[in-house]
């Protein structure tokens, strides 16, 4: 096998330039399959930054993408604020009760200090050594949950939603706190080693909010947050649909979007273009029975319908990629991914 | 019926605007003051099926969904004494979240069933025996799961090894994120129905319990 002449670092920032490398990146966002390689429970693997970056190392090793994802769990910010995480033999950590039982209590919150609060500094440990190890030549993905997605865990999705409706004095106040958290967690992650930040918004998605709420609300906190983070950014809506209000995530000044399944991709191609890179939109709950054949059908899919020019990452439409994906699944993706990714693209024939 | 549907449209409006007043006003004309199941049949079910189909369709959001079927449940459980009166034959139905604390759509197909004049046992969050052991002891006839994570999905299918042990009938019905995007996964897990949006519980829970709706 031809070794590459490129780094993934090279590679993904051509792309993120709208121009085409030599190949579609890949960027195979696994978590807990770490926990496999090492032998370990879930719970033990994310006890220790060590775990994680050798599992992450290693992850690469064997599947050949081209990012590095140190990052532990979705609960995480919320077990800094002091709330609970629940673990599983089988999938990710959840959070349990909303940490916040009141509404008024939102008034009293206050942020975690980042580099007090112990479950925090272990990702800026895993991210700091994986810079180490990889320096330059692998883009490292930090991750924070927005202001505005974030209150779901906080409080619960239905009491938040109806706190939005019924109480917006405090949910500002929410925005606020949960702001000034996000800015210095994000700009942590960056001094400590990571590349670029993935945002993760799911409550901006027009499937979980109409787009005027989003505007009047979830648009204006991003486009603060994500101006005051000292690096490039990614927005991710974790499968939620975002072609109604692509306008106004490209003007919150993020460079990438992770897109839904339900999305047509030739549509969203035609709308980010030249402005957001479309990272996804690989269906990661159906990836779990896929054969080799359905995989290499869904990344010919993929890179047909938003390869060309680059401004494209392949990669599962959620941002966590299920423990219960097998790894014949996942050489499959890969395999595939560096067979039909090289450009020139060939025409590839849709599914 | 043109009547009918011009009223559903209204409502329909009024409910995604969540204007409150404006529903209450449609669903309850002046001079009538207690609910019917013909008020529920010809009104609300169909506005809040239509509105659920809408969101799968990607022109309606979760939130609205959310708030439409609080907002019947509210005016169903304000203008009628009781569900019995408005659906005499109930089927035992019980609602669970399995192993995780991922409520909203739990809340929003209790808020479509009672909405729609059912009676529904709440379960809250429980893990596979609890909800076997409680489901055979209180004799349910259908038993509606939702699920966000895809690890609870595939706990259905211990569920329903657990009834089957334990010698129950019930049917599962079942709803959530991992079914909608696997449209296979209710049959792999042993499930009976699969709903795609909180409105489709009035029609699982019907065709599971043979037309109960």
């Amino acid at each position: 096998m031809n070794e590459p002449t490129i780094t993934s670092m090279q590679r993904v920032l051509t792309t993120l330039g709208h121009s085409e490398p030599d190949r579609v990146p890949l960027f195979l966002l696994l978590t807990m399959h770490g926990a496999k390689e090492l032998g370990l429970s879930i719970r033990d693997y994310f006890s220790s930054a060590r775990h994680v970056v050798e599992g992450q190392l290693r992850l690469r090793a064997k599947y050949r993408h081209d990012c590095l994802y140190p990052f532990f769990y979705a609960p995480l910010e919320v077990e800094a604020w002091g709330g609970e995480v629940v673990y599983y033999d089988d999938g990710p950590p959840n959070s349990g009760q909303p940490l916040i039982r009141k509404a008024e209590d939102i008034l009293s919150l206050e942020p975690p200090r980042v580099r007090d609060t112990p479950c925090l500094v272990r990702v800026l440990e895993a991210e700091r050594q994986l810079k180490e190890r990889v320096g330059d030549t692998v883009p490292i993905i930090g991750v924070v949950m927005s202001p505005f997605s974030v209150p779901v865990m906080q409080l619960g999705f239905g009491p938040y939603l109806e706190l939005i409706d019924e109480r917006p004095t405090l949910v500002d106040h929410l925005m606020r706190v949960n702001e000034e958290f996000c800015v210095e967690w994000a700009n942590a992650q960056l001094e400590a080693g990571a590349t670029a930040i993935c945002y993760f918004d799911p409550v901006a998605s027009p499937t979980i909010v109409p787009p005027d709420l989003y505007r009047g609300l979830g648009h204006p906190v991003a486009t603060r947050t994500l101006a005051r983070i000292k690096g490039p950014t990614a927005t991710h809506l974790a499968s939620g649909r975002t072609l109604p209000i692509i306008d106004d995530l490209a003007r919150t000044g993020t460079a990438a979007v992770g897109v839904s399944c339900e999305e047509d991709l030739a549509a969203l191609k035609a709308a980010c273009r030249g402005r957001l890179t479309i990272l996804g939109q690989l269906n990661g709950i159906a990836m779990r029975n896929w054969t080799p054949s359905q995989a290499e059908a869904a990344v010919k899919a993929a890179i047909s319908g938003a390869g060309a020019g680059g401004g494209f990452l392949l990669a599962d439409n959620h941002g966590e990629i299920p423990w219960q994906v097998p790894d014949d699944v996942l050489f499959a993706i890969s395999e595939a991914a560096h067979t039909f990714g090289q450009y020139p693209l060939a025409r590839v024939e849709q599914p | 019926m043109s009547d009918d549907i011009s009223t559903i449209d209204a409502f329909k409006a009024a409910l995604l605007s969540m204007d409150r007043l404006r529903a209450r006003a449609l669903a309850q004309p002046e001079g009538t003051s207690r609910a019917s199941l013909a008020l529920l049949e010809r009104l609300i079910v169909p506005a809040l099926e239509q509105i659920g189909a809408a969101w799968t369709a990607g022109t309606v959001a979760l939130s609205q969904v959310y708030m439409s079927g609080r907002i019947c449940e509210d005016l169903v459980n304000a203008i009628a004494a009781d569900s019995m009166t408005l659906r005499p034959h109930q089927p035992r139905v019980a609602l669970a979240v399995l192993n995780d604390h991922h409520l909203l759509g739990k809340r929003m197909v209790y808020s479509v069933l009672r909405a729609s004049g059912f009676q529904v046992l709440d379960y809250g969050v429980v893990d596979v025996d609890q909800v076997a052991a409680r489901a055979v002891n209180e004799g349910i006839d259908v038993l509606l799961l939702s699920t966000l994570m895809l690890r609870s999905a595939l706990q259905v299918r211990r569920v329903r090894d657990r009834l089957t042990a334990l010698g129950s009938h019930a049917r599962i019905g079942v709803g959530g994120a991992p079914f909608r995007f696997d449209d296979r996964l209710w049959v792999e897990v042993g499930a009976d129905a699969c709903g795609r949006t909180a409105s489709d519980a009035v029609d699982v829970v019907g065709r599971l319990t043979g037309g109960a709706r």
